[in-house]
């Protein structure tokens, strides 16, 4: 199965509703970008195409802010997305072994998504909530004290 | 406000709402209703009451009770039991032991609570819950009895400077801010904690985010300012929850609009979340986020009290600083003073972490020595290993060794020793630590988060990494630690905003105090830790070993060879360093050399 793709329609109608809830103006462009690619799963082409055409803003600005930002992303996310936290409290307490478990279970690497679509993997700034780590999120979902062991059994809750 | 002879708190943290907590709360409710007791007992959510692991959970007061492993089955049980009977369920009581709140436990003696003092205790989403316990009196207070001029006199001479890390008085901010002629002014609370490790910011989003509130009120009164933005990392979604409800709550009951409790004062404010740029906590790259830009920092001046956000007089101040105020303002400059030594007044929260016995959040006076903060507060080493360094600052902070533990916390004090007071990150590294992995890490982490306008930051970053990396794995050359100095000072000096001038700390700090290991990385090829792979050797110990076989068989790459019963031997051009014949050994004769 391919990635799955939002058509044309469906990606104008997520820009839409962002616009409308924030007001077309330039400083609202981080709250768009943020809830447009939180719809459609990333920013394509076409998002960007319609916000610089709504906003008044050049294309290469819009992709300035796009590509900055560590949670937009430009290029195709997997049907879920697992944000790993690398950082020195989760690393210390064992996150370079859940780390290797993620890595091996779903042969990616960092930044990468997996060629049937399902799975993104990724990793985050830290998210403050070293008193529990390791730590990893899955779409919404957050794990805390994970070990390398649990591993398969938590990505098998997703399909 | 209504009264009620039971408060029953239900921890909603992510581990416990996964085990069913909303469901069990539900269940809770309908039984309450189903009793008769809805009007006497009141249900709050909170967080980290700290037996997660054993959820969902509740705690019961005025008696303090804490139930664990509750399913929707259990709760007529105990429902009948406690509210009706009023007998303690002793089934579901969960043991002593494990009740600790990793992130904020009781105060040990030595703390001091002012940021903190409502964290854990309040229901962050009930503004009445913050009334209670004296919030808005003093935003009250200073409308009704103050000039903008008091307001600001009185927090210079409480002392009180900036909790972000760069500790400059907050007083004299708001009076340049207020002395700007330009118009709207506007007044921005930085939330974008975004140092790995820190999380003080945080607790009082998610556990008092109207003191937060209030604080920034009260200086909007103080500059002339109608309108505030909070700019929290999207990290925090939870944070960005909450003060929106606060927000809504406090704006219902006048407090923020139009004409505040009748005093001709306007002031709102609106939360701006971040997209993930750890830059964006640097005030001016802050502000063009907020303005819808990549977050990249300007040259100062001019500062932000002169042309600010939408180059417009602002005053920007940390969570902390803001919640500090409305304290300040009720008890008095002099209460405030009375903590903290000559030059750093008040209290400051840290983030404990590392190898001491109790993580966590604390809040203690300025002053106290590190040793009373890593052995009084933080309860010592794990295991009673020995200190080796703590890094104060968060990344672009120092590390300091043991010479250094009697050393004040204070603003000044920590910058003399070549470290920084930062935002509050305390990590603690026992004699397993190798300085130089750590300088690495570090370099790893302000690599990454480099925004990329300078060039000093963006490339010399990079090629510290790089030497850092070559170190760490045994290819260290002769003139490596002076190319690292040399980068060190001009990254410092060319670069424009704190994260660049900060970058070499970790590397200044651990060459300045640990500079021998680095020698021994490269001269000897050898980490006197025991932690760069590359280095090390695994090795049996003739006359221990028995030939168990044991490790042999554990070996993932089959790098042990030897007869049963006789010393077993590594080849260590196969084996990978992965010290798993270490932890199987039953007899402690593996040993790292």
């Amino acid at each position: 199965m391919a990635i799955e793709q939002k058509d044309g329609k469906q990606v104008k109608e997520a820009v839409n509703t962002a616009i409308q809830r924030y007001g077309a103006t330039s400083d609202e462009l981080i709250p768009i970008l943020n809830e447009v690619n939180r719809a459609v799963g990333y920013l394509p082409a076409e998002a960007l195409d319609e916000i610089s055409r709504q906003l008044k803003l050049p294309k290469s600005q819009l992709f300035s802010v796009a590509s900055f930002y560590r949670m937009l992303s430009t290029k195709p996310r997997g049907r879920h997305v697992i944000q790993f936290c690398e950082n020195a409290p989760c690393h210390v307490a064992g996150g370079r072994e859940v780390w290797q478990a993620l890595t091996d279970e779903l042969h990616l690497k960092d930044e990468e998504t997996s060629a049937d679509g399902k799975w993104s993997l990724v990793t985050t700034s830290c998210l403050g909530i070293c008193g529990v780590g390791p730590v990893m999120v899955i779409d919404d979902d957050i794990y805390g004290n994970v070990d390398p062991k649990q591993v398969p059994s938590i990505l098998a809750r997703y399909h | 406000m209504k009264y009620y002879r039971s408060h029953v708190l239900f921890c909603v943290d992510p581990e416990c709402l996964k085990k069913g907590a909303h469901e069990v709360m539900d269940a809770f409710q309908d039984e309450l209703v189903a009793q008769g007791l809805i009007d006497e007992v009141q249900v709050l959510e909170t967080s980290r009451i700290g037996g997660c692991a054993n959820g969902p959970e509740m705690m019961v007061y005025p008696e303090g009770v804490h139930y664990t492993g509750l399913t929707t089955n259990d709760i007529p049980y105990l429902v009948e039991e406690h509210f009706l009977k009023g007998r303690i369920a002793s089934k579901f009581v969960e043991e002593e032991k494990t009740f600790v709140d990793e992130e904020l436990s009781a105060p040990t003696a030595k703390e001091v609570r002012v940021v903190l003092r409502n964290c854990g205790k309040i229901d962050p989403e009930n503004i009445e819950d913050y009334i209670a316990e004296d919030g808005y009196q003093a935003l009250g207070k200073v409308l009704a009895e103050y000039t903008p001029e008091k307001v600001i006199d009185t927090i210079l001479a409480s002392g009180l400077r900036g909790r972000g890390g760069a500790g400059f008085p907050t007083g004299k901010k708001w009076q340049f801010c207020r002395a700007s002629a330009e118009t709207p002014k506007f007044v921005i609370c930085n939330a974008d904690e975004g140092d790995p490790g820190a999380f003080m910011n945080r607790r009082v989003l998610e556990g008092d985010p109207h003191s937060v509130l209030e604080g920034m009120m009260i200086a909007a009164y103080a500059i002339g300012s109608s309108q505030g933005y909070i700019y929290c990392r999207a990290e925090y979604p939870i944070a960005v929850r909450t003060l929106n409800i606060a927000i809504e709550q406090a704006r219902a009951m006048g407090l923020l609009g139009k004409n505040i409790l009748g005093s001709g004062f306007d002031f709102d404010l609106e939360v701006r979340m971040g997209a993930g740029a750890f830059v964006c906590g640097e005030e001016t790259a802050l502000m063009a986020s907020i303005e819808g830009s990549r977050g990249e920092p300007r040259p100062r001046p001019p500062f932000p009290a002169v042309k600010g956000l939408f180059a417009k007089p602002s005053n920007i101040n940390n969570v902390e600083t803001y919640s500090n105020v409305p304290q300040i303002i009720l008890k008095g400059a002099e209460w405030y003073s009375s903590f903290g030594t000559e030059k750093s007044k008040g209290t400051k929260t840290f983030a404990l972490a590392g190898d001491v016995k109790h993580t966590g959040l604390i809040e203690v006076p300025f002053g106290l020595t590190l040793r009373e903060v890593v052995y009084d507060v933080g309860g010592g080493i794990i295991d009673d290993k020995d200190f080796k360094a703590i890094q104060t600052g968060g990344p672009m902070g120092g590390c300091l060794p043991k010479e250094y533990l009697d050393l004040p916390l204070d603003y000044e004090a920590l910058t003399q020793a070549g470290s920084m007071m930062g935002s509050g990150g305390l990590v603690v590294m026992d004699e397993g630590t190798c300085m130089v992995d750590i300088a690495r890490f570090f370099m790893e982490f302000i690599q990454d988060e480099s925004c990329g306008k300078c060039t000093p930051c963006r490339v010399g970053t990079r090629r510290m990494l790089e030497i850092l990396e070559r170190i760490c794995a045994g290819k260290g050359q002769a003139g490596d630690i002076e190319t690292l100095e040399y980068l060190c000072d001009e990254i410092r000096q060319d670069s424009l905003c704190g994260l660049g001038q900060g970058a070499p700390n970790p590397v200044v700090s651990t060459l300045k105090h640990f500079r021998a290991e680095y020698e021994a990385h490269i001269n000897e090829k050898r980490c006197p830790a025991k932690v760069c792979k590359a280095l090390i050797r695994y090795e049996i110990t003739d006359g221990v070993c028995t030939g168990c076989t044991v490790c042999a068989r554990n070996c993932p790459v089959s790098a042990i060879s030897g007869e049963r019963r006789q010393t077993h031997v590594i080849d260590p051009d196969v084996c990978i360093r992965c010290g798993i014949c270490m932890q199987v050994c039953n007899f402690n004769a593996i040993v790292i050399k």
